[in-house]
């Protein structure tokens, strides 16, 4: 087990600076430039511009600079070409917001995923098997942006339900449960319809899953003993079923942080999604480097920890 | 003894029993029939639209034809599905950008599909280092959030219809590969791969006369379901101003667009949004029943 994180750990880290090289050239390689001001302008002297470009690295030649991102990264010097604040302190506050977000959204898929890919499972071949494989072709079918537009603008219309941002702002709130359950509403919508594709992906897999175990030799053997079609379905297939649900949570996460930059930014929701695409329009380097390798490397310990519980949960699996 | 007599070929296996079978179990589902016949209307809706756009030829109306006069207008019998804030008809628009959706789906499937296929065939053939390194760098792209890698490459880049294709295939053809590369691995170990082999049959010539057609039903499904992805991609990208530029009506710039006006004219999102949807359902719906289809082939066996 020790031998196995430690392993893992090693190639992580590979991979996490293979990552941080490739994503730096994919940013800095590019066409455009991150100036606040056009390339032209002669309002700006040389001596500004100069100083602008001292200060961000932006003389020195590509791998210089990659280097001292990442030295200034992990000092915690790195600063934000758009505001000069440390990009640390500016992805550090919108990390709660997107892991509340994420594991709201995650939660929400697994439960109904599972609810729905065990129903389907319990009934394969009839008419409902049928009717909730195509829900959840519906569900993967659904533009998320275009649910969430229509979400948004219906209940504006119709209601006068806040649905922008983390809170209500301007409001006092008397306590803290009420203060908690207005986060709690405005994170409830997104969460909903950034988890619409996730439940029909889970409800596929426990479907599929359900099906092959109840192939296996020992669900013969429970038949034979003469034990019911319920208890051998929920009790020996069920469990044996959900293993491989967890190993999914691990691929999940990037999906759903990339899938937010839409959500996050209909929801008016600030979290990293938002962030990294207003980096991106703002060409703000920094912060799309740093942006980059934290997320990959939340996803690096995610599958990490999937691979780990898949072994604590199914004795059978061997770490090696 | 002469030549080895030739073993069976891509077509031998395509025209003859298990694929014909397995188009026959297609064809008795009747979601897998319907789900293809809509995708064959929209494949024809856009080929026709497309070529009649090269002549100029337009129905009903020009998608870029402005006219002030008539604009926000809702659903009648002159404009179907209503008209946009400078006067364009949304039908036309819808219809006009029906091929570029299309367009943009297939080729990045294509392009996605020739990697994934070379990388994975490489992989499992090979195995050893080549196939650790491989799979290391799949494991390296999935670390990336999808969408967010296209969001930043097409906005740095600049958002023309040729740089979303590319991009979108080259970050999507990592799952192509690790089922490729799968299939590789069980086939190479057949029976019919080893005497290839001792008939002193080359690689290259191992991995696309025997190998390849044997792996075609699942590569095929993954095409068909990637489809649908893509286009779902570069609707998003539209919605956020990173696709297919204006006036090119795009599915997802025309519900962009529009969301600005919904409040007084509902027809600019919900008509595209059901447009996307609709084209996006059918393709995993035939895909799925192609699944299906070829699965219970191999169940059989």
């Amino acid at each position: 087990m020790v031998t196995f994180i430690i392993r893992r750990l090693l190639i992580s880290t590979v991979l996490l600076f293979l990552i941080s090289v490739v994503s730096f050239f994919i940013i800095t390689l590019t066409p455009g430039s991150p100036y606040p001001w056009g390339e032209l302008n002669p309002k700006i002297s040389p001596q500004v511009k100069e100083a602008f470009k001292k200060k961000f690295h932006l003389d020195r030649p590509l791998y210089e600079q990659y280097w001292l991102n990442m030295k200034g990264l992990f000092s915690g010097t790195l600063t934000s070409i758009k505001d000069d604040r440390p990009v640390l302190d500016r992805i550090g506050e919108r990390l709660p917001a997107t892991v509340r977000l994420n594991v709201l959204a995650i939660v929400i898929s697994l439960t109904f995923g599972l609810l729905l890919g065990v129903y389907a499972a319990r009934h394969a071949g009839t008419l409902p098997d049928l009717l909730t494989s195509i829900l959840a072709f519906v569900f993967i079918a659904l533009p998320g942006f275009w649910v969430s537009n229509l979400i948004v603008i219906g209940l504006v219309k119709f209601t006068d339900a806040p649905i922008l941002g983390t809170q209500t702002y301007g409001t006092d709130f008397p306590n803290l449960v009420s203060l908690w359950l207005d986060q709690f509403w405005h994170l409830a919508l997104p969460a909903m319809v950034l988890s619409i594709g996730g439940i029909a992906v889970q409800s596929r897999y426990i479907r599929a899953s359900m099906l092959e175990t109840l192939r296996e030799d020992y669900i013969r053997t429970a038949r034979a003993k003469g034990l019911g079609d319920d208890v051998i379905f929920y009790k020996h297939a069920l469990r044996n079923s959900i293993r491989p649900l967890i190993t999914g949570i691990g691929g999940l996460l990037p999906a759903l942080i990339g899938g937010s930059v839409i959500i996050e930014t209909i929801f008016a929701y600030p979290g990293l999604g938002r962030l990294g695409y207003e980096a991106v329009l703002e060409r703000d380097y920094p912060t799309l480097v740093a942006l980059n390798f934290i997320v990959a490397a939340l996803v690096l310990l995610g599958n990490l920890i999937s691979d780990l519980l898949y072994a604590v949960v199914d004795p059978r699996v061997r770490l090696e | 003894m002469t030549a080895a007599p030739p073993l069976p070929s891509r077509n031998a296996t395509a025209s003859s029993g298990p694929g014909r079978r397995s188009l026959a179990r297609f064809r008795k589902n009747p979601v897998g029939v319907t789900a293809a016949a809509i995708v064959g209307l929209l494949f024809l809706v856009a080929l026709v639209t497309g070529i009649g756009a090269c002549f100029g030829v337009y129905f009903p109306y020009d998608p870029n034809a402005t006219n002030l006069a008539q604009k926000l207008r809702a659903p009648d019998a002159a404009h179907w599905l209503g008209t946009d804030n400078l006067g364009r008809d949304v039908l036309s628009r819808l219809l006009n950008g029906s091929y570029i959706s299309l367009t943009v789906g297939f080729i990045a499937v294509a392009v996605s599909l020739s990697i994934g296929v070379a990388v994975g065939a490489v992989s499992g053939y090979l195995g050893g280092w080549v196939d650790n390194v491989l799979m290391r760098i799949v494991d390296a792209i999935l670390c990336f959030p999808t969408f967010f890698l296209i969001l930043t490459a097409v906005a740095l880049l600049g958002p023309s219809i040729i740089n979303i294709i590319v991009i979108i295939g080259l970050v999507s053809w990592t799952g192509t590969a690790r089922l490729v590369r799968a299939e590789f691995l069980t086939l190479r170990e057949s029976e019919y791969v080893r005497a290839a082999r001792t008939l002193g049959q080359r690689s290259p010539a191992i991995i696309f006369r025997h190998i390849l057609p044997n792996a075609a039903a699942p590569i095929i499904v993954t095409a068909v379901i990637g489809i649908p992805d893509a286009i779902l991609t570069e609707a998003g990208l539209s919605f956020l101003g990173f696709g297919v530029q204006p006036p090119q009506a795009t599915w997802g710039n025309i519900i962009s667009d529009g969301k600005t006006y919904f409040l007084d004219a509902w027809w600019l999102i919900v008509f595209p949004g059901l447009a996307i949807f609709v084209a996006a359902l059918s393709f995993y719906l035939a895909g799925d029943a192609l699944r299906q289809a070829a699965e219970s082939r191999s169940e059989r066996k």
